[in-house]
């Protein structure tokens, strides 16, 4: 399964980035193995409708599960009619948060 | 690193007076001015300037003369009129969606970033401001409002500071969301006015879509003690905290001339003693 | 006669002196322009006769012909549109209409339609015609609304426009060929450094303007010393009178209650009169 979380920085250890369309990095890692990516967001410069740009990376990436803290009304609109699990509201490390969620703590 | 956000529906509320107040009655501090439109916390802090960015927040076509033909197709598609009859962009018109680009048969058109104001990181009593100041007849974006953050996170990290005061914009559209997403409180500085119920009504709905927890101060709430009550009835019906009423007085004018925050200008003064007792009551999200 | 009002930074009593003057001349049209906070209505509470929608075009697929390609998306400088290799998502609050996703699509699957971005409310009180537009909450381009706020001007009337604050794009549409515009502003520090940006943006559009401070009497000189230096006239002073910001925060026109000040406003009317024509 291919978790992306939305990241401060480049690595596991990093802080959740509470935005979304405008975040720092997204880090999608491998469930499994938890072998990560961690991608910088284009997205986090443009002038408007960064969201939705965001979505569309994140899509891009084949991703089975989204977290943040927060989804802007737009991208939420996208994500409504996608197959992407997404968990907002949270905070912590990139990792403690992968693992959180695969013992089932993350709603 | 936490951060607390100052917002207001509509302008002249008070949003910085009281940002500035909440600067100096913290340690350490990173404040960063987000209400890039009315930049005016400067005024009160006295920046030391460190550093300066230009700051691209829009993209303008510019035509290459040698290479026109001046077919008309690039001004027959442009939907803003801003291409004039000798084939010249007028840069405030132009919106940047890069239609001139697309159509033009000999690529004469080419579309640039355009400097659009500058961002600036600057020293001031107890810590670092992150500041900027556009060009006239741009306007505030969620793009440089991020970018304004961004560096204030930047500095706060680096000088290991924990703690960031954002003056926000004001209105209800993209630059105010880029202010408050992310953000761990937010202090909404309302007035009893007509117009100010009605637009804490909109504010208040957008922090809640972003969970961001608000906190309502009614700032001059003597002028208008009915519209008080009427806006502490709606918080309450809403469960909204309504943090604290500062009355209307004449020293907040007279330190902001003096170039001070009130707090600091006459802290013995009615209004200083309330601004810290909600700015003690705020903090402690941090 | 094309009267416009604008300040700096919100807040300063641009909407007040703006239906203040209304209320104390004849034969005026009052067109308020700040369609994000479209307040003058709250003061002059107008009866509503006729409401109309603004249309901006935007881009529609058809489906049937769409193959995913995302030309469209990646050509739109305002991230308005979404695809992926099974859906295709537009977001009307963000277009721009600049047109470009139809003539990028390959498949000619996109034609524009009208989306809704505001409304223009027309309405009468005591003798003033108002005018005034509203932006759908959400949406993002404020001058499409100030345009058509604007193309419902008579110019038989003495023509008021309530333009919003600040100095960008949606100010300027407001503000662009008026015969005189009005900056409103108070003698502080804030005041001065934002209507010093105002300034700037009147003068690189050569529209002639005056200054009314407002709550002349809190803050300091320096906004007068600026004026004087830059040669600016001031117009009027309104004091800052407890009675003044009560009527105000009831959304009580001053000037109802106040009959004194209903010359004052004429006098201004007059004096900004005599600039223009000369």
């Amino acid at each position: 399964m291919k978790i992306c979380v939305t990241s401060t920085g480049e690595s596991l250890d990093s802080a959740l980035d509470p935005r979304f369309g405008r975040c720092a990095y997204f880090i999608i890692i491998d469930s499994n193995s938890m072998e990560f990516e961690a991608i910088p967001n284009a997205s986090s410069n443009v002038r408007g409708g960064a969201g939705i740009e965001a979505v569309q990376t994140v899509i891009n990436k084949r991703v089975d599960v989204l977290i943040t803290g927060d989804v802007g009304p737009n991208a939420s609109r996208i994500f409504n009619t996608s197959n992407i699990k997404v968990i907002v509201g949270v905070s912590g490390a990139v990792r403690e948060l992968v693992e959180r969620y695969k013992k089932g703590l993350l709603k | 690193m936490k951060e607390i956000v100052i917002i207001s529906g509509k302008g002249g509320t008070g949003k910085t007076t009281i940002a500035g107040s909440f600067a100096v009655l913290t340690d350490k501090v990173v404040v960063a001015d987000c209400d890039v439109d009315a930049p005016d916390l400067h005024l009160l802090l006295h920046p030391e300037l460190i550093e300066t960015s230009e700051f691209a927040g829009s993209k303008s076509a510019f035509i290459n003369k040698s290479r026109c033909v001046e077919c008309g197709l690039c001004k027959g598609n442009c939907k803003f009129n801003a291409i004039s009859e000798e084939f010249s962009v007028d840069t405030h018109s132009c919106e940047g969606c890069g239609v001139c680009a697309l159509v033009c048969p000999v690529q004469a058109v080419e579309m640039k970033e355009k400097v659009s104001g500058y961002s600036y990181i600057s020293k001031i009593e107890n810590g670092f401001m992150s500041h900027a100041l556009l060009n006239p007849g741009e306007e505030n974006s969620g793009k440089l409002v991020t970018f304004v953050r961004d560096k204030a996170k930047e500095i706060a990290m680096k000088e290991n500071i924990g703690k960031i005061i954002i003056d926000g914009a004001p209105g209800i559209s993209c630059p105010v969301i880029s202010s408050v997403t992310g953000t761990n409180a937010g202090v909404v500085v309302t007035e009893p006015t007509v117009s100010g119920v009605h637009d804490l009504k909109r504010i208040l709905e957008l922090m809640e879509h972003f969970r961001v927890k608000p906190f309502v101060l009614i700032n001059k709430f003597d002028i208008n003690k009915d519209k008080a009550k009427e806006i502490e009835e709606f918080c309450v019906e809403k469960g909204v905290e309504v943090v604290g009423k500062i009355p209307f007085d004449p020293v907040v004018t007279t330190a902001m001339v003096n170039g001070e925050p009130v707090v600091k200008f006459i802290p013995q003064s009615e209004v200083s003693k309330e601004i810290k007792r909600i700015w003690k009551k705020v903090s402690e999200n941090f | 006669m094309i009267i416009s009002i604008a300040s700096g930074k919100g807040g300063t009593g641009k909407t007040s002196i703006a239906t203040n003057l209304a209320l104390s001349i004849n034969n005026v049209q009052l067109l308020d322009c700040d369609v994000e906070e479209p307040n003058s209505y709250l003061f002059l509470k107008p009866e509503i006769n006729k409401t109309e929608d603004v249309f901006i075009f935007v881009p529609v697929v058809d489906e049937s012909l769409c193959d995913n390609c995302g030309k469209c998306a990646e050509f739109c400088e305002y991230n308005a549109i979404f695809v992926s290799k099974d859906k295709i998502l537009i977001f009307p609050e963000l277009c721009h209409s600049c047109g470009g996703c139809k003539l990028v699509c390959p498949t000619s699957a996109i034609r524009e339609e009208p989306h809704k971005t505001g409304t223009i409310y027309y309405g009468n009180s005591k003798g003033i015609e108002i005018i005034y537009g509203e932006l759908e909450v959400g949406d993002a381009v404020a001058s499409n609304v100030v345009r058509e706020v604007k193309l419902r001007m008579n110019k038989d009337r003495n023509v008021i426009i309530d333009s919003p604050p600040g100095a960008s794009c949606p100010v300027i549409e407001s503000v662009k060929n008026s015969d005189f515009c009005i900056l409103v502003t108070e003698p502080t520090p804030f005041g001065l450094h934002d209507l010093r940006i105002a300034v700037s943006v009147l003068r690189e559009m050569d529209i002639p303007f005056g200054v009314i401070v407002n709550r002349a009497d809190i803050g300091d000189r320096k906004v007068y010393d600026y004026c004087k230096k830059e040669n600016i006239s001031i117009l009027l002073e309104v004091p800052f009178e407890r009675k003044i910001a009560e009527l105000y925060s009831k959304g009580i026109p001053f000037v109802l209650e106040m009959p004194a000040w209903k010359e004052k406003f004429q006098k201004l009317f007059d004096t900004i009169r005599a600039m223009v024509q000369k």
